[in-house]
């Protein structure tokens, strides 16, 4: 049988290499398990079509058609410069081992396919296994850097669709690395996505808006991916307090730069404008259990996120040097990360190698502090009132690429009755990406979201709905999807929204510190409030 | 001529040591990455069963790390014998892939024991005599002949992937399909020699006795009976010399890939190691081009990431 789409396919031709046929795909299991009652994927609209480069039927970095051939040329010849910087120990220390490593002994016996939620939920099209866009930068690099026989590590022509496909499809790729978890030998298809993204953004000055100019570009700049400068990020925490103490019945107050705090809690921004729930219960619990922390009002020093991770190693590095900084500055003990799986991955392991002396000050994740905080037995929590089923999402970067996967359980078993807790199928280090990983979840442009609820999201969602399927699958059973992780709970919100899921089987979602204040014996009940929002 | 197979396995055996140890010279010699780790790491004391890290640990840095040897000689031992992680993630190609690498590892062991026969001749032929003798005449064939069946079954299964398996077809390239009958013909040959020539290993064990004392003396016999013996060591001499060669120097790329990277959950503590070979990396000039890096190769990577270009301040 042939393949509908091979490698050599991505230098020919015009115009989409693949379609996703709903046919193809698993049905999900029930209530939704009528695949003819599915919301359609919306078309890639004609303007998009006609001005973008395209892959399949959609668009994820908004690549512009070059405007003549000597443009073509151009860029294709900056391509091949990246890819030998990418291979030079001076320019590319970050990741030269690992890199080499999987382009040089990849067996291609896809075994990594069948670990891949994308490639499984697509209906295997082979255009997304994780093989695929390492093996035409594998071809290209043999081909054209190295000269190698295409006898030995196959053909492929290098032209502008070539180049411009490819790093459409390093963005089609969660970079959740469980086809790295699932290799015989070692090999990284999730880094090799993040190579490609790296020759683009650094050398070719392509990335996503979301993550470059409106992500770390902004976040450089204002000091937040969403805009929000010093000032207003403050008057939004002096909001979400008053609004805190109101539903806890409780005076909260958030501290703002206080030197000599033994924390230094950065959020992801997002929380306070989306999930203001989240900062608050963080500022309850961190008050009630008196631990000494705070808030930095410095550039960046508010925001945890840090989308570098996802395409860039110097916007990465000018983001983690900006949140290192501002610790410093406060002379605080440790950086906390909160409820952000990519800022738990960026900032306390990945800079780990970029952050020395006095800049290499301590980082922890919050699950450790909550869990110190449970232990302590400083705040009395009373799990009847989470008497409902609960399902716990392990983010990616907090998970599988840092083993903390016991303290959010501990947490769990403390303030949800034992009987309501249930596991996803796999859990742990084995988990599925939610479908937002790479920064898919902020990634919205043209039809890019249906896309991601088709096919990057699906296995999450197949997840969630058979983790509850021993309960009635209605709204007057409500159920919740615990998600500690900001980028996690905005894809697991958009799948759940775009399902109805909240109205048609009672799924809710929410961070991990929502629950433990909803069961804090001290507040007043329903601080979860079970509302869509 | 009674000297090629002699000279053949001399070369052979001097360049794949020169081979494999260039390449695990490259791969130690790459600058260390930044952090890439994936969990379970194997070496996690108390936490590997379940794929936890010292990360879980409040505070981590004023703790003592658990690194376990036994940890990782747990995984790493079945890895390496049964293909542990492609029986899990892939039964069907390990189906294949196992008896070929489970037979290369007894050829493996059955020269190795030829060697030690060799050796334990020039040291004296009484220790040839009883029990150690009784075991090399019995372990040498069952290992050689159970090596080969299995090498050959394996690369005809592999084969037949490779040719069959739309999955893999595309992905599949030349050099892989001629690696797999390069296997075969030699195998093959090797096969026929102890079949048809060769049945108790004598004429093998005899030259491995000789190459490892240095004395190149003729296989006994004439004709087909010395010639087979020759094609194969020949045959086998070639191979020894070409895996390393190609990505088939996986099992060196795998070592670095577990321990160097999947593994490597090294902290940069203050005033560690680690610290001093970061520091020096940081001031390499970089020359990465795009607008909000202008880097250009003078730049070093403090200079590009604590210089942020103008029109990204606006």
């Amino acid at each position: 049988m042939k393949n509908p789409v091979e490698i050599e396919d991505m230098s020919k031709g015009e115009g989409p290499l693949v379609h996703i046929r709903p046919e193809d795909q698993i049905p999900l299991p029930p209530p939704f398990d009528k695949i003819e009652e599915e919301p359609p994927l919306k078309p890639l609209s004609e303007g998009a079509a006609k001005n973008y480069e395209c892959l399949d039927d959609t668009v994820a970095v908004s690549i512009p058609k070059p405007e003549s051939k000597e443009e073509e040329e151009r860029l294709v010849n900056l391509f091949l410069s990246g890819l030998r910087k990418l291979f030079n120990e001076k320019d590319n220390w970050t990741f030269l081992q690992p890199l080499l490593i999987s382009l040089e002994h990849c067996a291609k016996c896809q075994t990594c396919s069948d670990g891949c939620p994308i490639f499984e939920e697509s209906g295997r099209n082979s255009l997304y296994r994780p093989t695929f866009r390492s093996e035409v930068l594998r071809r290209i690099y043999f081909k054209y850097i190295k000269k190698s026989s295409k006898w030995v590590h196959g053909d492929i022509d290098l032209n502008w669709k070539t180049v411009s496909r490819l790093i459409e499809l390093a963005y089609r790729c969660n970079l959740c690395r469980r086809c790295a978890q699932t290799c015989p030998i070692g090999v990284d298809n999730g880094l090799l996505a993040r190579e490609i993204r790296k020759i683009a953004s650094q050398e070719m000055g392509i990335a996503a808006d979301e993550l470059h100019k409106n992500g770390s570009v902004l976040q450089t700049k204002v000091g937040s991916s969403t805009g929000m400068n010093s000032l207003v990020v403050k008057d939004n925490i002096e909001f979400i307090d008053e609004d805190t103490s109101e539903k806890t019945g409780i005076q909260v107050e958030t501290p703002w730069d206080k030197e000599g705090a033994d924390i230094l809690l950065i959020h992801n921004a997002g929380e306070i404008l989306a999930w203001p729930e989240n900062p608050g219960a963080f500022a309850y619990l961190f008050n009630a259990a008196g631990l000494s922390w705070t808030l930095s009002s410095d550039l960046a020093a508010y925001d945890a996120i840090n989308y570098g991770v996802w395409y860039d190693d110097i916007q990465f590095s000018r983001v983690a040097l900006l949140h290192a900084q501002a610790a410093k500055k406060l002379k605080v003990k440790k950086i906390v990360l909160g409820e952000c799986g990519h800022a738990h991955k960026a900032l306390i392991v990945i800079a780990d190698k970029v952050l020395t002396g006095d800049l290499n000050i301590p980082r922890e994740s919050s699950m450790t502090v909550l869990q110190g905080i449970v232990r302590s037995g400083r705040i009395k929590f009373d799990k009847s009132r989470n008497d409902f089923p609960v399902t716990l999402h392990d983010p990616c970067n907090m998970v599988r690429l840092m083993g903390i996967v016991a303290p959010q359980r501990e947490i769990i078993r403390a303030v949800v009755p034992g009987e309501r807790f249930r596991e996803m199928t796999p859990h742990g280090v084995h988990n599925y990406c939610c479908g937002g990983g790479s920064g898919f979840a902020i990634m919205s442009g043209h039809n890019f979201a249906d896309w991601r609820h088709h096919l990057s999201g699906r296995r999450k969602f197949r997840q969630i709905l058979d983790a509850f399927q021993d309960e009635p699958m209605d709204k007057d059973h409500p159920k919740y999807v615990c998600t500690p992780c900001s980028n996690c709970k905005g894809q697991i919100r958009d799948i759940i929204k775009y399902y109805d899921a909240w109205e048609k089987a009672g799924i809710y979602y929410g961070g991990l510190v929502e629950l433990m204040v909803n069961a804090a014996a001290d507040t007043k009940p329903g601080y979860i409030d079970w509302e869509w929002h | 001529m009674v000297q090629i197979p002699y000279l053949s396995a001399y070369i052979a055996i001097v360049a794949f040591f020169i081979v494999v140890l260039a390449r695990i010279v490259k791969w130690a010699r790459m600058p260390m990455h930044l952090r890439w780790e994936l969990y379970p790491v194997a070496h996690e004391a108390r936490k590997a069963d379940y794929g936890g890290s010292y990360l879980e640990e409040s505070e981590w840095w004023n703790k003592p790390r658990e690194v376990s040897l036994w940890g990782e000689l747990k995984v790493m031992i079945p890895e390496i014998l049964f293909l542990v992680a492609l029986r899990e993630n892939n039964p069907r190609l390990w189906l294949r892939s196992f008896p070929f690498h489970f037979g290369l590892y007894l050829i493996t062991g059955c020269t190795l024991l030829m060697g030690v026969s060799g050796i334990a001749v020039s040291v004296s032929s009484s220790l040839l005599e009883g029990g150690f003798g009784a075991f090399l005449h019995y372990a040498i064939p069952i290992l050689g002949t159970g090596g080969l069946c299995l090498g050959i079954i394996g690369a005809i299964g592999l084969l037949h992937q490779r040719l069959t398996n739309p999955d893999l077809k595309d992905f599949t390239t030349h050099a892989d399909i001629f690696n797999l009958v390069f296997f075969l013909i030699i195998f093959g040959f090797a096969f026929a020699t102890f079949a048809l020539v060769d049945t108790d290993y004598s004429k093998i064990t005899f030259f491995m006795q000789n190459l490892v004392t240095g004395n190149m003396l003729p296989l006994p016999g004439t004709g087909i009976d010395t010639i087979l013996p020759a094609i194969t060591v020949c045959g086998m001499s070639l191979l020894i010399i070409y895996i390393p060669l190609t990505h088939m120097s996986h099992f060196i790329g795998k070592y670095f890939a577990y321990h160097s990277i999947r593994w490597n959950d090294n902290p940069n503590l203050p005033g560690g190691k680690e610290e001093e070979k970061i520091n020096e990396l940081l001031k390499q000039p970089i020359s990465w081009a795009a607008l909000h890096i202008k880097a250009d190769g003078r730049k070093n990577w403090v200079d590009v990431v604590t210089e942020i270009p103008k029109e990204d301040q606006k």
